[in-house]
């Protein structure tokens, strides 16, 4: 076996060193070394994006990377999102209309969404509809989440009150 | 009883009532953050990883299985084979008896001699990590010697198809007749006569978590601790410790989140029952977790079926009978300890089941192949059901030209004629096809859109709009899986208590996958208690600290565990009055709770806080009269005893437009209204039926397991195995008719399955009813554009 690398990097603001073996990919490093278990894994061949984190601010596949790749870079997970209150809102929309069942795709969609909402203040149901398949949920359906986003969306533009 | 709280009506329309409101779910914020469990998230100590070495040909003789190399690898803390586990775990058999017939042959832990489909398990690795396990899995060698498949379910019976299990004498699993009413004169009177084969493609669940367990065998106590993502953790207790031959005691389930169920997690897998073996044969915590390849090759497949049907109609649009030829393919065993006959069963139980036609002839086969087995999915059987009857009512409008509308409202059960029953036996309380189709047709603007319908037709746009009307089995009692000897609970109980701060802890024996278990738990207890949710705490999934129950699986975590919950309450809220009554010196039918208050019924005046009464009763049980014992929890267990099934009913609508072109589908707009009695939480019911029509929407449109003929599954992968994603799937507009079951002062029944059981066959309705010009139909799903341009004529 190829000795393990060291790697540095930023997660979720702290910083991090760690040895990993080359072949570990993000999403198990981020998993099972910094026990970051909200980062889920669903297909482990990057298809149904519940492994969805934030690397250098744009949205990527942890189960397509690997964590050597990702020495130098800063990650954000759904746990830092949560923590920083970044998505705060988003969330509870999520809440309101139960945008979730049994919650294992949900921290991918979430970061999926708030990508969007950054790129796109204002998008239609169908532009939300598109960038959300490259998330899959198998239990909502889907329109749940879509209003979730739609409502997040139209929040962020209202002026502050 | 003469109690203040024995009226239900006054508990559930109490003003401060959660019952019939749309809140939150409770715990929602865990899994939004990350910060759930699940069973893939656990770590214990001294925990090793079990990567299964799984047979790549789907029937072969295995000669010899080298090792040696292998466990040399780093990490590697065991290797085993099928025949050193089966020292510690028995081989079982996955029939009941009420399936009259039904055989399977013995199937083990991890193959022993023979594998019977390909994925079947023939070694087991242990290592520190999964990685390494898996790197040894590479380096066992296994000898195998390929033997002759059957595959197709059409030639599993024929003479010359090798029989899979020789002591089983052929590869017929299960056979079931049913013959009610004169069906051969019916036919003979009917004035026509439409027939024609329906085709349903094997497809899967694809739980977004795959299969997962840690199985933690604790030698000092002799107790096994199992976390797994389950429906029904009494079910596994018993089932482990049966064949692992231990006492029910000496096991614990613990089930905390559960990435999606759907059925696929109701079942006791070969591969987990082997998990549960190396722990005790270890003596340490081993932790299995399904790849996608493995969930694709081992969690239970459903619906390939075969149907052969026609439907006798008057020109009047009376139908005059129904009858069935049904055939489906099982894999190699009937799966444990649920059995697969019970889809097949489904099937002739269901068909034309919400029509007043009263001669029906049906013949289910189930067979042996070598596939992965098949079993229970959401809908069981009401897929297939519905997809023939409604595809036959709409194929016999077509022949007499009637709308499908109409002929439909000339036949279905009118909503007066209850209680009756179904040409298979099946007992209707209430059902309510007439007002659900009414409902439906103002919702979806039927004549507005036929009329859109056909001036787009003028531009060669092809769109159509498909109607499915469905009966559901929810709430069963023992007639399901108990009277066949299985040892699956179909009563469940709720234990409710007052802790010492006035908040309120209630155990249930439900289960959560997101269905909303706890969410209703609480609004139910909260309720009738008379406190604020916030109030409530709910404990499920775990053998240790719940009553001892069925589940959640068969849409009936509402219906049986809520009226539990209902019923616990009612309990304890009578129980907290006496208390009261004593410390007000009141007559406790003289008071009420509300807001958290105990109150007086007359005027509302405040009389005492809960929080106030319990430290009362917990902490200065020496103020309350000589005599009192307050209890201050209470249990109680249900299950319904009247009916065997508390049937709901509904209708869905597709629009969609068929690309003549492409053969593309593209759905515009969905309809579902359904009748599940007494609504809990509106939305969670509505997200549950959006939810289930997807489900149902996939396998009209995508979802297959391709199997070539060496009985090899080509597409066991998420990107070639198709689910639906966000962008083709359309909005879903849901409505309800509310029609109580009287079983139970709740008056719930499920509705998690609902979704599921028409939506394939609306939209084959509706993409059937676009290619009406063209003169084609398609009787098979997945609908898939090679097979819409087969039937245009176009390839």
């Amino acid at each position: 076996m190829i000795a393990s690398c060291g790697i540095s990097l930023t997660v979720n603001g702290e910083h991090v060193e760690a040895l990993v073996p080359p072949r570990l990919n993000l999403a198990d490093f981020l998993r099972e070394h910094l026990h970051l278990t909200g980062t889920h894994v669903g297909c482990e061949h990057g298809v149904c994006g519940a492994c969805t984190i934030r690397l250098n601010g744009d949205i990527v596949r942890g189960c397509l990377i690997l964590a050597v790749q990702a020495s130098g870079a800063v990650v954000e997970t759904i746990e830092g999102l949560s923590d920083s209150g970044e998505i705060a809102d988003l969330q509870a929309a999520f809440r309101e209309r139960n945008a979730l069942q049994c919650g294992y795709c949900t921290p991918g969609m979430l970061v999926t969404a708030q990508d969007l909402l950054r790129q796109c203040p204002a998008p239609d149901r169908e532009r939300i509809r598109e960038h959300l398949s490259g998330n899959y949920c198998r239990c909502t359906g889907y329109e749940a989440i879509v209003d979730a986003v739609e409502v997040t969306a139209r929040a962020r533009l209202e002026p502050a009150r | 009883m003469t109690q203040t709280d024995a009226d239900p009506l006054r508990l559930l329309d109490r003003p401060n009532s959660y019952i019939g409101k749309t809140v939150p779910r409770p715990n929602l914020d865990r899994l939004m953050q990350g910060r759930g469990l699940y069973v893939s998230d656990i770590e214990l100590p001294r925990m090793a990883h079990v990567v299964f070495l799984r047979s790549p040909h789907a029937h072969a003789r295995v000669v010899r299985i080298e090792a040696d190399r292998a466990k040399e690898f780093p990490g590697v803390v065991a290797i085993v084979t099928g025949a050193e586990l089966s020292k510690t775990i028995s081989p079982w058999v996955g029939v009941l008896s009420h399936l009259k017939g039904l055989k399977s042959a013995p199937q083990h832990a991890i193959a022993i001699d023979r594998v019977c489909w390909q994925g079947e398990a023939v070694a087991a690795v242990i290592a520190t990590s999964r990685a390494l396990a898996e790197d040894a899995v590479e380096a066992v060698l296994v000898e195998y010697e390929v033997l002759a498949p059957v595959t197709d379910m059409r030639s599993a019976l024929d003479p010359q198809t090798p029989v899979i299990h020789p002591s089983l004498g052929d590869n017929l699993a299960f056979e079931r007749v049913h013959d009610a009413g004169d069906a051969g004169r019916a036919f003979r009177e009917a004035d026509e006569v439409v027939e024609a084969e329906y085709v349903f493609g094997r497809h899967t669940g694809v739980t977004l978590e795959p299969r997962a367990v840690v199985a933690d065998w604790n030698a000092a106590e002799a107790r096994l601790t199992i976390y797994q993502g389950t429906q029904a953790p009494h079910m596994v207790q018993n089932i482990a410790a049966l064949h692992l031959g231990l006492r029910d005691s000496q096991i614990r389930v613990i089930c905390k989140d559960v990435g999606g169920s759907f059925g696929i997690k109701v079942h006791v897998y070969a591969d987990e029952m082997a998990t549960y073996a190396l722990s005790k044969m270890l003596r340490r915590p081993i932790k299995f977790v399904a790849d996608r390849l493995e969930s694709f090759n081992t969690d239970i497949h459903a619906r390939d079926h075969r149907c052969k049907a026609r439907i006798g109609v008057k020109r009047d649009g009376t139908i005059m009978a129904f009858e069935i030829d049904d055939l489906t393919g099982i894999g190699p065993y009937s799966m444990y300890p649920r059995t697969s006959a019970i889809e097949a069963n489904q099937v002739v139980n269901l068909v034309g089941g919400q029509y007043l036609a009263a001669n029906y002839r049906a013949r289910a086969k189930v067979v042996f192949q070598n596939k992965n087995v098949m079993c229970q999915y959401r809908a069981v059987g009401h897929p297939i059901a519905c997809s023939v009857t409604e595809g036959l009512v709409d194929l016999a409008a077509a022949r007499i030209g009637m709308d499908v509308v109409e002929i439909r409202r000339r036949n279905l059960i009118p909503d007066d004629g209850y209680p009756c029953a179904s040409p298979t036996g099946l007992r209707f309380e209430k059902l309510s096809h007439h007002a659900s189709l009414a409902k439906l047709l103002a919702m979806m603007g039927y004549d507005s859109l036929r009329a859109e319908q056909n001036d787009l037709r003028k531009s060669n746009i092809h769109r159509g709009i498909g109607i499915a009307s469905f009966i559901e089995v929810t709430n069963p009692s023992a007639a399901f899986y108990g009277v066949g000897g299985a040892r699956i609970s179909s009563q469940d109980g709720v234990a409710v208590r007052l802790d010492a701060q006035g908040a309120v802890i209630c155990q249930t024996s439900i289960t959560e996958q997101g269905q909303g278990s706890e969410a209703l738990t609480a609004q139910i207890v909260a309720s009738v208690l008379g406190v604020s949710m916030d109030r409530v705490r709910v404990i499920l999934g775990d053998t240790d600290n719940t009553p001892y129950g069925g589940g959640t699986w068969a849409s009936r975590g509402a219906g049986i565990g809520g009226e539990a919950a209902l019923q616990a309450a009612k309990v304890l809220r009578r129980n907290i009055l006496q208390v009261a009554g004593a410390i007000l010196q009141a007559a406790p039918a003289a008071l009420d709770i509300v807001d958290n208050d105990v109150v007086d019924l007359s005027d509302g005046a405040r009389r005492i806080e809960l929080q106030e009464l319990a430290r009362i009763v917990y902490f200065r049980p020496d103020t309350l009269p000589p005599g009192l014992q307050p209890e201050l929890m209470a249990t109680r267990h249900f299950v319904p005893r009247e009916y065997p099934f508390a049937f709901t009913n509904g209708v869905q609508a597709s629009w969609l437009e068929v690309d003549i072109e492409t053969g593309f589908i593209k759905l515009l707009k969905h309809w579902v209204v359904e009748d599940c009695g007494t609504i809990i939480n509106p939305q969670l019911v509505d997200e549950q039926i959006r939810g289930g029509v997807v489900q149902g929407l996939g396998a009209a449109l995508f979802e297959k397991c391709i199997y070539d003929e060496r009985g090899q599954l080509t597409n066991a992968n998420m990107a070639d195995y198709l689910v639906p994603m966000s962008g083709e799937m359309p909005d879903i507009e849901v409505g309800h008719v509310v029609s109580p079951t009287k079983e139970s002062e709740l008056g719930a029944k499920g509705a998690g399955e609902a979704g599921t059981a028409g939506a394939a066959a609306a939209v084959a309705n509706a993409v059937n009813d676009a290619l009406r010009p063209f003169g084609a139909v398609i009787t098979e799903i997945p609908l898939t554009p090679q097979l819409v341009l087969t039937a245009l004529g176009r390839i």
